[in-house]
């Protein structure tokens, strides 16, 4: 019972993530009324719940190799400043990730318990960081390109194109969730990885270890976050910020989905090692950065000279203010939770 | 696919809308013409003609339009081809009035004149085909639409040079007052099909820039 409340930290950072991400996947398709939300949400929540409990281990690695959090208040310690960082950066309007605020936390404990953070694996992390939205945009880029390629040799009628454009948002929306879902389930749990006091279950003929139960709860909080709350951000990205017409949208989501499936797909990682070739990092990297490199893209390859330098200074502050942030909030919390109430952070 | 056919169906729908207004074009040309050579028999079937066309495209733009909505379709491009569907309607309307002008007033039309009406007549029929000739690119390959939107342009543009021609010869001949201020407006009712069709071009330059990825 006691994991159950102290994980309770954790499934408010998942919560938050899916009220927040959703609409990166499903916002221009539900703010367009290309899809209804209900549709969206039912997808998208599966989806990541899917794509949490069997894809998510490769990216928790990683995060256990810049710090395991050995001790379960530690843990509930972390993921709460993590969530309130995000919380914070989000108020002041700055495309932020889950994935900078739980590194930043977690290497806020490893200052608080004087452990060293392995420099390698957090430059690996922060160089994926830069990388994701560059990446995104690319591939948005060969996407658009292609795209246009094949309109004009096809010369789809527009209401066929309409259908086609309805069930490739669907399509890659659910392909988007999973992703999500594999990409930051990490960001959501993997401080609890090191308490967790789940076994291994076997429902129906599939076999669930204890890691994949921990985070199929972290799949759930963040399903619940699409919706309970994820509507009103859906409505503001499909209206407001991010005003895109059905096709490009798809295009976005598109190269969103392939850049979160590429930082973290284990298959892909063992794929390119078996063909001698160098691996992809598997880091939770941030959903909303990766639309912005996708919308970027997009617009230099239609000319527009007026990129948004405001967008860019703002992605670089969530780079370093975001991790900064948290981390700091996180050794005070951890100050806090060991001296006022006397829990255990730390295990030697 | 349910959806899938539905779309299907107002493809279709929308095909045969625009098949009819380029008729009514035709239509009306042919009917200007009849009533120039003093076939009656032959104006009056045009006349009919045009009055059964004007009505079916007015039926297929009100079931493309329930279509639109009860299927939820195209909700981005769906006000630019309602209001596509609404303007290009409108032509087939003035087009139709005018006939129906021609029919009621009987406007005596001098031999020297003729020549006047029948270019007037054949530049707004030419600018109607070449507005069918976009919209259809709008539904089916964007790219196209400005290749044959200069020609509504260049055609609408003709209409009104020889508009002015005629309406000048009409002032300048000998005929009554009266004669000539019904004459100049039976020009000017002529080349408003014309004018209607540049209109419509307007709108869809805009809509095909929307249109594009």
């Amino acid at each position: 019972m006691s994991f159950l409340f102290l994980l309770s930290s954790g499934l408010f950072l998942g919560w938050s993530l899916g009220a927040n991400d959703a609409a990166n996947v499903f916002g221009t398709a539900v703010g367009s009324r290309m899809v209804r939300f209900r549709t969206a949400a039912l997808i998208c929540g599966v989806f990541i719940v899917m794509g949490a409990t069997w894809g998510g281990g490769g990216t928790a690695r990683t995060l256990g190799r810049l710090g395991e959090v050995n001790a379960l208040g530690g843990a509930f310690t972390v993921a709460l400043a993590a969530a309130l960082a995000t919380f914070w950066m989000t108020r002041l309007k700055i495309p932020v990730s889950t994935s900078q605020s739980i590194v930043g936390a977690i290497i806020g404990w490893n200052f608080y318990t004087a452990r060293a953070t392995d420099s390698s694996v957090l430059g690996t992390i922060v160089l994926t960081w830069v990388a994701c939205p560059v990446v995104s945009g690319l591939l948005a880029v060969g996407l658009y390109l292609v795209c246009r390629w094949w309109l004009q040799r096809t010369r789809i009628h527009l209401l066929s194109l309409d259908q086609y454009t309805r069930g490739g948002l669907l399509v890659a929306g659910a392909f988007g969730s999973y992703s999500l879902g594999a990409n930051n389930i990490p960001n959501v749990v993997s401080v609890f990885v090191a308490d967790n006091p789940f076994s291994g279950l076997t429902v129906g003929g599939l076999a669930f270890s204890g890691d994949q139960i921990l985070f199929f709860l972290g799949g759930l909080a963040i399903a619940v976050g699409v919706f309970t709350y994820s509507e009103r951000v859906m409505t503001t990205v499909g209206s407001g910020v991010f005003r895109l017409a059905p096709i490009p949208a798809l295009l976005v989501v598109l190269a969103h989905s392939l850049t979160l499936f590429l930082f973290s797909s284990q298959k892909l990682e063992n794929l390119l090692a078996s063909l001698g070739l160098p691996t992809i990092p598997l880091v939770p990297v941030s959903s909303s950065q990766a639309v912005i490199g996708a919308i970027l893209g997009i617009g230099l390859i239609k000319g527009r000279r007026n990129i948004n330098t405001d967008v860019l200074a703002k992605i670089g502050a969530g780079w370093v203010a975001t991790p900064v942030l948290a981390g700091v909030l996180a050794y005070f919390l951890l100050f806090f939770v060991e001296n006022v109430f006397g829990q255990r952070v730390d295990l030697p | 696919m349910p959806l899938f056919k539905s779309s299907r169906v107002i493809e279709t729908q929308i095909d045969e809308f625009l098949d009819t207004v380029a008729e009514g074009g035709l239509v009306f040309r042919q009917g200007v013409v009849a009533y120039l050579e003093g076939n009656q028999t032959e104006f009056d079937a045009r006349l009919r003609t045009i009055d059964s066309l004007e009505r079916r495209a007015d039926k297929l733009s009100r079931e493309v339009e329930a279509h639109l909505y009860t299927h939820s379709l195209i909700p981005e491009h769906r006000g630019d081809v309602l209001g596509l569907l609404e303007n290009t309607d409108s032509i087939l309307d003035t087009a139709k009035a005018s006939l129906s002008q021609f029919s009621v007033e009987q406007p005596v039309i001098p031999d020297d004149l003729r020549q006047g009406f029948m270019s007037v007549a054949a530049a707004s029929c030419e600018a109607v085909e070449a507005l069918i000739i976009s919209a259809r690119a709008f539904f089916r390959n964007v790219d196209a639409v400005k290749d044959s939107l200069f020609k509504v342009h260049h055609f609408e543009k003709e209409a009104d040079q020889v508009s002015d021609t005629l309406k000048r010869q009409i002032f300048a001949s000998d005929l009554e007052l009266a004669h000539k201020i019904q004459l100049r407006y039976f020009a000017i009712n002529v080349e408003t099909v014309s004018d209607r069709a540049e209109d419509v071009a307007n709108r869809l330059a805009i809509s095909a820039i929307k249109r594009q990825i």
